[in-house]
């Protein structure tokens, strides 16, 4: 297969037309821009919709529309539009409807910076809008992870009828590496509950988040939370780096975990057992895979682009049994593979 | 051999499309590469720099903190980097653009005045960028030329075919060109 | 014996959460009595707005979408996009449109989305028990006005038709109100119209009725709708504000 040299905004965007994503709406916001500008070139030939929206707020909800009548539809954005998407994305969730959301992470909070970051792990995980729901979030680390993930985000996100999301950052956003597009068939669904007009041949369809009966809502919550279940239970995803045997597994997801696997290559090369554990799904979090990873492990090194969320996971993945160490950039900072050598060699030491 | 290399300027001197070039010439030869530009808020003339591995590992971090190769045209750039080259490095400077000299000794320097020699030649107007990475082929051998040729073949799009001509004779220049 | 008065077909079967003497009623009629003359039932996707009509959804047989509060016009530029020949509506109120959605009205609008617009204007909210709307009158008590509105404090109401007018992409913006035989009779011509004009692709047509809220407003039904045309017609003035089928007519 030929291998193209891409940047991850614009493989992740030719990923999704490949992916049949039917419909897009958006708002330009650095840095994801690529985003938005190579579907406006390149979605309309493939007999799609690209529309820049009026706002986040707006996009989101055109979103919901599109997504409503079974088409495949995405949006994307960076943090402080993000936050913008969060009452959409929300009333997406409880409308059990799917979609396919981007954040390109930058420094935050309020207008923050343009450079990369991972800050918005728990809005992603635990906070995008109000209620009880998930997301099903994805962090990939290459750009070929961009589009791998991008196609799989549509497939599941149909399958579970719930929103997705592909957690990048600013680095995976702009760089260019070879990426290959896999010849894979996407998994079309069928989607009875779509709202296609009901051409007089079955009952008229409601897409809906409102239960104003508390126990008809706990039922639609609780429906939900076993799909989550099922996607607990199956659908996790790490990669595992040289865990093995290692005394000090580092913990990093995204970008990040780029840095982690030089600083862990560096310090095999001196001669300290250290291994990567490496989270692709950060919701659900791979907590099986984890204490695969850590069980011959003294000590846990969490790095991350902010100030420790993810750790928290961690910690409650691995049910504290082992010690967790923490070393965090922030606000556009990227760690080096030197620094989070140095947080090793503080680890292998104790 | 691994390469992590550092290119820098000002924006509108081509650093971008130079590293792009080197990146494509990584992937006509097979090896891992990434490419990763600074990014700010839109300007022409700012400070702008690019960062470009080529190896023959997959590539961790694409950010160049420690290049062993340092492209540089303009004088902020080479203060801002020279301190960080590996020893042993090779540092390339716009001499038109640069007026200080490295006192470093432990890295390979070479001065290329690649924005004049492109005065008084039209197929040259900015090319002294690409001059700039023929002096980098010649002093690393990390393409051939005929590697570069495939990469600019990759990366110049049809319509715009009469830059590979421009682009391939600036190449040369910088190649041949003795310091 | 001739029937001369029936339930329009796509309008469902069932009790509405509506108070008595709400107009809601009357306009769900007339939107199902136009979607019929037309056979679009099966053809047509409805987006309900966060107020009163939020439940509309149940009322209306086609198919039907529940939007965020304000974001039912971005919504329905989402469907529309997606199945452009499918006939698509919002319904909306004042707070919803005029407010919180004031943005993605007046976006929809201005790109000439080709969906229909019911805006229900009562000048106040009314789901949430009687706040002040962008609609509010000077002068009117509301829950949260309960001095009365005073311009100088709350500022001055929104008129959202004639704003809408200025806009290219409006094929329709007209003012109604379905407070009289003769007025209800020119609503259900507009709202006619409206779906006409998405059905030919003129753009975003918008049909503004006024109608009354005896509940929020402590009225009598009979004095609310007398109230329409004391107070509000004249802030409100009846009429067409824009129409691209009468513009190429003249010309």
């Amino acid at each position: 297969m030929e291998r193209n040299l891409m940047k991850g905004n614009e493989a992740l965007a030719e990923a999704a037309i490949r992916a049949g994503c039917k419909c897009f709406f958006g708002y330009p916001i650095t840095p994801q821009t690529e985003i938005s500008a190579y579907l406006a070139k390149n979605m309309a030939k493939s007999g799609g919709v690209f529309l820049q929206a009026e706002s986040e707020v707006a996009a989101i909800n055109m979103v919901l529309g599109a997504a409503s009548t079974g088409v495949r539809a995405m949006t994307s954005s960076s943090s402080p539009g993000v936050s913008l998407k969060s009452e959409g994305v929300s009333y997406i969730a409880g409308s059990d409807l799917p979609c396919v959301i981007i954040n390109v992470q930058r420094g935050g909070p309020g207008l923050g910076g343009i450079q990369p970051s991972q800050a918005d792990y728990w809005q992603a995980t635990r906070a995008l809008g109000h209620g009880d729901y998930q997301l099903l979030v994805y962090a990939p680390s290459s750009v070929q992870e961009m589009v791998d993930k991008v196609t799989l985000a549509f497939d599941m996100a149909d399958k579970y009828r719930m929103p997705a999301m592909i957690l990048a950052d600013g680095l995976l956003g702009q760089m260019m590496e070879p990426v290959t597009f896999p010849e894979k068939k996407t998994e079309f669904v069928e989607k009875p509950w779509a709202t296609t007009g009901h051409g007089g041949k079955r009952e008229h369809n409601i897409v809906n988040s409102l239960y104003l009966n508390p126990a008809l809502l706990e039922k639609s919550i609780r429906d939900r939370f076993e799909r989550y279940a099922e996607i607990k239970a199956n659908h996790t995803e790490a990669e595992l780096y040289l865990t093995e045997d290692a005394d000090v597994v580092v913990t990093a997801y995204g970008a990040t975990a780029r840095v982690a696997k030089s600083a862990v290559n560096l310090a095999r090369a001196e001669g300290i057992k250290a291994g990567l554990f490496r989270p692709i799904t950060l919701w659900p979090f791979p907590e099986k895979e984890i204490n695969e990873a850590v069980k011959n492990a003294k000590v846990i090194l969490d790095v991350e682009m902010s100030m420790g969320q993810m750790i928290e996971d961690v910690k409650l993945a691995t049910n504290c049994s082992k010690p967790v160490e923490f070393y965090g950039r922030t606000g556009g900072v990227i760690p080096t593979p030197a620094e989070v050598l140095e947080q090793i060699k503080k680890c292998a030491a104790k | 051999m691994n390469y992590d290399i550092l290119l820098a300027g000002f924006g509108g001197q081509g650093i971008l499309f130079a590293g792009k070039i080197l990146a494509y010439s990584g992937l006509m030869a097979d090896k891992e590469v990434s490419w990763l530009p600074s990014y700010g808020p839109e300007m022409r003339g700012g400070t702008c720099n690019c960062s470009v591995c080529i190896s023959e590992q997959p590539i961790g971090s694409p950010l160049v903190v420690n290049p062993n190769v340092l492209v540089v045209m303009n004088t902020p750039s080479l203060e801002k980097f020279i301190d960080k080259v590996q020893p042993g490095g090779i540092v390339i400077v716009d001499s038109s653009m640069v007026d200080i000299k490295v006192e470093r000794t432990d890295v390979k320097v070479c001065y290329v005045p690649a924005t004049e020699l492109t005065t008084g030649d039209p197929q040259l107007k900015g090319g002294a960028n690409i001059i700039l990475i023929g002096k980098l082929l010649a002093e690393t051998k990390m393409f051939t030329e005929e590697i570069f040729k495939k990469a600019l073949e990759k990366v110049v799009p049809p319509k715009k075919a009469f830059l590979i001509d421009n682009n391939l004779k600036a190449i040369k220049i910088g190649m041949e060109y003795n310091c | 014996m001739a029937v001369v008065f029936e339930r329009p077909k796509s309008l469902v079967d069932i009790p509405t959460h509506y108070c008595p003497g709400c107009t809601h009623g009357i306009i769900h009629r007339l939107v199902c009595e136009v979607i019929d003359e037309m056979g679009i039932e099966g053809d047509t996707i409805g987006v309900c707005p966060v107020g009163c009509s939020v439940m509309a959804y149940d009322y209306f047989g086609c198919d039907m979408i529940e939007a965020a509060h304000g974001r039912a016009p971005a919504t329905a530029t989402g469907v529309k996009r997606a199945m452009p020949e499918k006939m698509v509506f919002t319904y909306q109120g004042d707070g919803d449109l005029a407010a919180i959605g004031t943005a993605e009205t007046v976006h929809a609008a201005t790109r000439g989305e080709n969906i229909v617009v019911i805006f229900v204007n009562n000048t106040i909210y009314g789901m949430t028990g009687g706040q002040m709307a962008p609609t509010t009158l000077p002068g009117q008590v509301t829950q949260t006005t309960p001095y009365g509105r005073d311009p100088q404090v709350q500022g001055y109401p929104v008129r959202m038709c004639e704003m809408l007018s200025t806009l290219d992409g409006v094929a329709l913006a007209q003012r109604v109100a379905v407070n009289s035989v003769p007025h209800i009779r020119e609503a259900k011509k507009a709202i006619r119209k409206a779906f006409e004009n998405a059905k030919n692709g003129l753009g975003f047509s918008i049909v503004e009725i006024l109608s009354s809220c005896p509940t929020n407003w402590g009225m009598t039904p009979i004095d609310a709708l007398k109230r329409i045309d004391d107070e509000m017609i004249p802030y409100y003035p009846l009429g067409v504000y824009k129409d691209k089928t009468a513009e190429e007519g003249n010309k």
